[in-house]
């Protein structure tokens, strides 16, 4: 983190809701230069980004991304196709999105049989898609995050049909934290998804690899570290009164 | 205010809030659906008598959380009672009309003599929306126009408001009129930062849901909540936290209690919310002193709201009680350790000054 950090790829995060915050605080912390957009009030997102995300810029989406080198998708699945997709050409793009439909509603595009992330990197061809991040909860991206070489570190897999998506993807998921399972295409990925084997649970590299070629997970395999009870389907303004 | 002490501005205040969590009997087996309803109705009569603020019930429309009209169950309680303040937690507004939701809880406000509150919820156990026909598509802009309609509702007199969710109402008279002002209402946030900026800009409390990880990291939204307040020129109002949890006399009793119905519970909803499933080392990790359930002996559970309290500069804790499966004993001696025990020890720890940590 020291060293080298000025040649890192400048990040642009897309979203401040759940997710956004915590990719872009880990990114900081690894000595990334981060922005980060949404689609709401300007004012509203300043203050967000000032009290939760100190260091980052909040900026317009497009011009958050055109001076990105590489973009993470952090918003509900459904809003992806309200984008204007042309905005992501040439880019390096993390798809960190699941599709819910108890939250997203019906999406036709997303029904087939096809994951989630082939569906983004169709719509985004242009681009390179990277599948990554989605199955961890956001509320455990920090908690769990620890240098390269930690007892235990939590393993985290990331997929993407291009192989120097999969290896910078790799670099930076590390360097946030996590050991990384590259896996070599989107359609290999589909294993990521909510439901899939490793969709919220804690395990170091050995279980992970183990559990990805596996099905179904030894009870064993699952470790301690951190609670896995919250993951990515609690939406919005959860509730209570309404879990 | 030293850092770690709890704003002076608002008072301490202790509510329980429940799904109507469906009883087991004796044997493990489940009561009926309106057997636990009334006995939804000795608990709250009981939380009074314990010394407990807020009894809340939160709006859910299942087999094990059979609780569809938590107003009408409040009413009963209402007329048994005459101090304890009774809300929802939550209503899920986006599958309801803001009107006839101010309508209830103005009617509870009256029965019981300005006790009502209500918390408002998006709703993400979403099963009331299929049930009363609307379309998750619009999740979002359901809650946003509710809210900003109910806001209006609570000021009082006629109200014009036109949006796409529900028909215009013009200079409209709404009853019944409350006597004293608007009743508090909170809204209820899982961990979104534009969540907590709406809450603001409608002059909303803050109530903070916390079912999952270190309770510590909603700290920064306590101070976006007080920060956004300022910007829209609102004053300053309290922070809730809610998390679930089970109190009997020793730690070992709440967690063989709770800990088996809670992963029935998490495993039964885990596909369709995107949970995992708990484990026996994730659970101990959530149950220990780091994470979001509040389950142990009256010291144990004490302790642990207290640092929350501090951490988030939250003036008001409500425990969810109860569990698909839970004996009604067992929760009315939940109840009892709550109001006469967990409830003083928690006062007096904060009145202490903020240790270092």
């Amino acid at each position: 983190m020291e060293v080298g950090t000025a040649k890192l790829p400048r990040l642009a995060v897309l979203g401040a809701g759940h997710v956004g915050p915590v990719m872009a605080r880990l990114a900081l912390r690894a000595g990334y230069q981060v922005s980060i957009a949404t689609s709401s009030d300007p004012a509203d997102l300043a203050l967000i980004t000032e009290l939760l995300i100190p260091g980052a810029e909040p900026r317009r989406a497009s011009d958050a991304i055109a001076d990105a080198d590489m973009v993470v998708l952090a918003i509900p699945l459904h809003r992806f196709s309200g984008l204007d997709h042309s905005m992501f050409s040439g880019k390096l793009v993390i798809d960190a999105m699941n599709y819910w439909p108890s939250s997203d509603g019906i999406l036709e595009d997303f029904e087939g049989s096809a994951g989630s992330s082939e569906i983004v990197a169709r719509k985004l061809a242009s681009s390179t898609v990277v599948k990554a991040l989605n199955h961890i909860g956001y509320h455990e991206l920090e908690e769990n995050a620890r240098s390269a070489g930690s007892p235990g570190r939590r393993a985290t897999a990331v997929a993407s049909d291009s192989p120097s998506g999969l290896s910078d993807v790799t670099e930076f998921v590390d360097r946030i934290g996590y050991d990384v399972i590259p896996l070599p295409s989107l359609v290999a990925g589909r294993v990521l998804q909510p439901g899939g084997p490793v969709f919220g649970l804690v395990l170091a590299r050995p279980e992970f690899e183990r559990t990805v070629r596996t099905e179904p997970l030894p009870a064993a395999a699952v470790t301690v570290a951190a609670s896995s009870l919250a993951g990515r389907g609690v939406s919005e303004e959860v509730g209570y009164g309404n879990w | 205010m030293a850092t770690g002490d709890i704003p002076e501005r608002f008072p301490l205040s202790f509510g329980l809030n429940t799904f109507g969590d469906r009883n087991g009997d004796a044997d493990g087996k489940p009561v009926s659906h309106a057997q636990t309803i009334r006995n939804v109705v000795e608990e709250g009569v009981l939380a009074e008598q314990a010394g407990i603020d807020f009894f809340g019930i939160g709006e859910h429309h299942t087999d094990y959380f059979p609780m569809p009209a938590g107003d009408v169950v409040l009413a009963a309680i209402a007329a048994r009672t005459e101090r304890i303040h009774l809300g929802s937690s939550v209503t899920v507004l986006s599958s309801d009309d803001p009107v006839r939701v101010f309508q209830r809880y103005s009617t509870l406000n009256a029965i019981s003599s300005g006790r009502a509150e209500v918390i408002l919820g998006r709703g993400s156990s979403i099963e009331s929306f299929p049930l009363f026909g609307y379309d998750l598509g619009d999740y979002e802009e359901l809650f946003e126009e509710k809210a900003t309609l109910f806001a209006e509702l609570l000021k009082g007199g006629p109200v014009t408001w036109q949006g796409n969710t529900r028909s215009a109402l013009y200079q409209q008279d709404v009853v019944p009129h409350t006597e004293s002002g608007p009743f508090p209402t909170w809204i209820g946030v899982g961990g979104n930062p534009h969540s907590v900026i709406r809450a603001a800009r409608l002059g909303f409390r803050l109530a903070l849901a916390i079912i999952g990880g270190d309770p510590a990291r909603f700290a920064a939204f306590s101070e976006l909540y007080r920060r956004a307040l300022e910007k829209f020129g609102q004053p300053q109002l309290p922070v809730a936290m809610h998390s679930p949890g089970h109190i009997a006399a020793t730690d070992e009793q709440a967690m063989e209690e709770f800990w088996p119905r809670w992963r029935d519970l998490i495993a039964l909803v885990a596909p369709e919310r995107g949970f995992a499933i708990p484990t026996d080392d994730s659970f101990a990790w959530e149950a220990g002193p780091h994470g979001a359930l509040f389950v142990g002996s009256p010291e144990t559970v004490a302790q642990k709201i207290a640092k929350n309290l501090r951490a988030l500069q939250a003036t008001r804790f409500d425990l969810k009680y109860g569990m698909p499966g839970l004996t009604h004993k067992a929760l009315m001696t939940n109840i009892e350790l709550y109001g006469q025990q967990v409830i003083p020890r928690v006062r007096e720890l904060l009145a202490e000054p903020a240790s270092s940590s």
